[in-house]
């Protein structure tokens, strides 16, 4: 099954990922991380996700993994 | 299961200075992506300018040169007639470029010179504060245009890749933006054009990237992304202006 990871400590919390998603699987979590931002979380399933990578391709910060 | 997207070799991993929402870090990737593909990672030679692009030589995982601000093309072309052996690119903003650098810029390339240059337009000074570029839009409120560029007093909005397009020396000229996946997978074709442009020994090639600036613009990232798209795609439009050997 497709699946992401999100380096929580690189994300600077801006979001670009979350209107990447094709399918709106990614949110901004409520948490702070060290750098004061809150980061990315992914909020679906590995069934949801196609690993299409269009969310790592906006990312700024290249702090999303895909593995397919 | 093997990892389908991953960090390119030539860019460190390292966290950059960059704000959130800020173009330059996609950009980066692109650009150390096309390399990557090449193979250039060991003979290349970057040249950065000044602006908040100005940290090259943190993030890119090869031989950089710090020039003077605006002078990178000049830089640039030293490098590449000494060492033309070595892949030899500019990564500059329009701050850079389009202001302080013009001269160097036009001289540059309508001597045809066998380097490539990535100019990044955000329309603002990012590094100094939000001041007015020569890039800024009719109406886009900075630190120094606070009631909205007027055209009677600051002039207009440069296009710097339809200005170099008309220069005999200029190769490949084109404009692309990162604001949407479809426009961030046509900037990628264009750099690799770029690139391949100057692997060949085709000539200069010029690529012009639209990006957004959420922190002097004043608004947060999904806002700013949204202005590129609604603004600056209308006034700088994407697409190719010059592309002499048709790749």
């Amino acid at each position: 099954m497709p699946r992401i990871e999100i380096d929580e400590l690189r994300c600077k919390g801006c979001a670009l990922c979350t209107i990447a998603c094709p399918k709106k699987l990614i949110a901004t979590s409520e948490h702070i991380n060290n750098l004061g931002y809150k980061p990315a979380v992914f909020e679906g399933t590995e069934v949801q996700c196609t690993g299409c990578a269009l969310c790592a391709e906006m990312c700024p910060d290249v702090a999303i993994k895909v593995f397919k | 299961m093997q990892q389908v997207f991953k960090r390119p070799t030539s860019l460190k991993d390292v966290q950059t200075h960059f704000c959130p929402g800020c173009h330059h870090g996609t950009i980066h990737r692109l650009v150390a992506e096309a390399l990557d593909e090449f193979g250039l990672q060991k003979e290349t030679i970057g040249i950065a300018s000044i602006g908040c692009s100005v940290f090259l030589y943190y993030y890119f995982d090869i031989d950089v040169i710090e020039t003077p601000h605006g002078r990178a093309p000049a830089v640039a072309t030293g490098v590449k007639r000494a060492r033309p052996d070595r892949f030899v690119f500019t990564y500059q903003g329009d701050g850079d470029l389009a202001a302080i650098g013009t001269a160097e810029i036009i001289h540059a390339a309508n001597r045809g010179e066998h380097i490539s240059v990535i100019f990044v337009n955000n329309t603002t000074y990012g590094m100094t504060g939000g001041q007015m570029a020569p890039t800024t839009l009719l109406g886009q409120k900075t630190s120094t245009s606070p009631y909205g560029r007027k055209p009677q007093v600051e002039g207009y909005p440069i296009r710097m890749a339809e200005l170099l397009s008309g220069l005999d020396g200029v190769a490949f000229s084109a404009r692309a933006a990162v604001n949407s996946p479809k426009n961030l997978m046509d900037a990628k074709k264009q750099i690799r054009k770029a690139f391949r442009y100057q692997v060949e020994g085709k000539g200069f090639s010029f690529v012009e990237v639209l990006a957004a600036c959420p922190t002097n613009w004043g608004m947060n990232p999904i806002e700013a992304n949204e202005r590129v798209g609604r603004e600056m795609c209308e006034f700088f439009k994407l697409g190719t202006f010059k592309n002499t050997a048709e790749l």
